[in-house]
């Protein structure tokens, strides 16, 4: 298991790319041997990861864009990025 | 998110298909290791045979524009095309995600450098086992082993993101735990604990290579085991043995929905095994547009979708889930590919697939039939001949 701190800067390593599918209209993460289907929110947040950002800082920014309670937002996002790094798609050093 | 299969299931028979997630470019069959469980062609394509630079680069923009997301560049040792890093750079270039499926050995550290420039996404390099005696020895060449730590060594140098995969059988299930460490020592992210599949040489090899039923289970618990305790910190991926199975395995995703396969010579494939179903006709992508042959290509059309079929699959509720297992071993088995897969506990060859499974595993030795190029095929017939007779 992975606990995500709130100061981590997570960031698709070499390897995993996020890309859009022109042929079947929608966003992909690649992986090796692997598709990953990532939602519209999920997009938005990957997009974030940029190594940079630190965890609080891109739920800081999607409680902005979507006026939602960051509470929630944080909690989401937290589970998420864990879920990808636990599937070796992300790292959160 | 979830993990992805292809969409729309119900896609019928003569509709255009869903476009294909993989390719395999089998680059060439040239390989300095000699494994006795190598799933090419008993008959090996020749150098002299193979696609030139240009025609690769087609069949990959080609691949790009239908929709195919992985690129695997496999062979054989894919490194032994001079034009590799070309190859790759122009997959990169047209967006393919690219996967580099090499047995390390051979390659300069130089070479290696230059993939990793051209754009490369991932290396998935081979270990035959974690002891390096024996790994040599299944590998058919001296001192293998110690060159694959090197590599790997410079794939983590490069930033390139690392796979292990290791063939299981019988010479090295014991050892899955030490494979699985060593897969961590060299860096990797993910391993493949992948059970030996019987085409090609592995079929030749099968009675040295066929593990026991318990070994087989107590290797399931320990996959099991270690997945568990390596979560976040390597994913195991494992193919499950088919000969002890209950139910078959969706052989490539589902004939002609996922995946196809190019030759050396440019043969498209549905799968690496497909060539063993001897009625088949294949297209050449020097003939034809890779999205035709994917699309209408009669070997493709042949078992695509589920109206093939013939009972007990056609009335039962998987096969939209496993269209029936592989058809390379329903024919390879039971004489006929649109049988059931015989790894099904459902259909009525099944006692035998298990029978061959214990005769072989019953066998002592490990006594390769190492591949080569022009290696007895004689005996590659004779011994596919055994397999048809009753047991
Ligand atoms: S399985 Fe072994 S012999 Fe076959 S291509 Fe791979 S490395 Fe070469
Ligand atoms: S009967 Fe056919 S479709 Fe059903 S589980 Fe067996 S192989 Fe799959």
């Amino acid at each position: 298991m992975t606990d995500v701190a709130s100061t981590a800067t997570p960031k698709l390593p070499r390897g995993v790319r996020l890309r859009r599918d022109e042929v079947r209209d929608e966003w992909l993460l690649l992986a090796p041997e692997r598709v990953l289907k990532p939602d519209a929110i999920a997009v938005k947040v990957l997009e974030l990861c940029d190594g940079v950002r630190t965890v609080e800082g891109i739920v800081d920014e999607l409680a902005a864009a979507y006026a939602a309670p960051r509470e929630q937002i944080e909690t989401d996002v937290k589970k998420m990025l864990e879920d990808l790094a636990n599937k070796r798609v992300l790292d959160l050093a | 998110m979830n993990d992805m299969t292809i969409p729309n299931p119900d896609q019928a028979t003569r509709v255009p298909p869903p476009a294909p997630l993989g390719m395999l470019a089998e680059l060439t069959h040239r390989c300095p290791l000699s494994c006795p469980y190598c799933s090419n062609p008993v008959e090996l394509d020749k150098r002299s045979g193979e696609l030139d630079t240009e025609t690769w680069k087609r069949v990959f923009s080609e691949a790009a524009a239908m929709g195919v997301l992985h690129l695997h560049l496999s062979g054989g040792e894919p490194t032994a095309r001079k034009d590799i890093v070309e190859l790759t750079a122009h997959a990169v270039k047209v967006g393919l995600y690219t996967n580099l499926i090499t047995s390390g050995i051979g390659v300069a550290r130089e070479k290696l450098e230059e993939l990793a420039d051209a754009g490369l996404d991932h290396v998935q390099l081979s270990i035959q086992d974690a002891l390096p005696d024996n790994a040599d020895k299944i590998a058919g060449l001296k001192g293998a082993h110690e060159k694959k730590r090197v590599f790997a060594g410079w794939v983590l140098e490069l930033g390139l993101p690392l796979t292990i995969n290791a063939v299981i059988h019988r010479g090295n299930i014991e050892n899955i735990e030490a494979l699985v460490s060593m897969a961590l020592e060299f860096g990797a992210r993910r391993v493949e604990i992948a059970h030996s599949q019987y085409y090609g040489w592995a079929l030749e090899n099968r009675d040295m290579l066929m593990p026991t039923r318990e070994q087989v289970m107590r290797a399931a618990a320990t996959v099991d085991r270690l997945r568990e305790e390596l979560e976040g910190k390597l994913v195991i991926d494992a193919v499950v043995p088919d000969y002890y199975a209950r139910r078959p395995k969706p052989c490539v995703g589902g004939w002609g929905k996922q995946s196809l396969n190019v030759t050396p010579q440019g043969k498209v494939l549905p799968c690496h095994a497909a060539e063993t179903i001897e009625h088949l006709q294949f297209d050449y992508v020097t003939e034809k547009s890779l999205s035709e042959i994917w699309a209408h290509g009669s070997a493709f059309e042949a078992y695509r979708g589920t109206s093939w079929m013939k009972e007990p699959c056609t009335s039962c509720p998987r096969k939209e889930i496993d269209f029936g297992g592989c058809r390379c071993q329903a024919l390879a088995i039971t004489g006929d590919p649109r049988n059931a897969d015989p790894a099904c506990s459902l259909s009525p060859f099944h006692a035998k697939i298990t029978s061959l499974a214990m005769k072989s595993a019953a066998k002592e030795g490990t006594d390769y039939i190492y591949r080569r190029f022009g290696a007895r095929p004689g005996a590659a017939r004779v011994e596919i001949t055994r397999n048809n007779a009753p047991v």
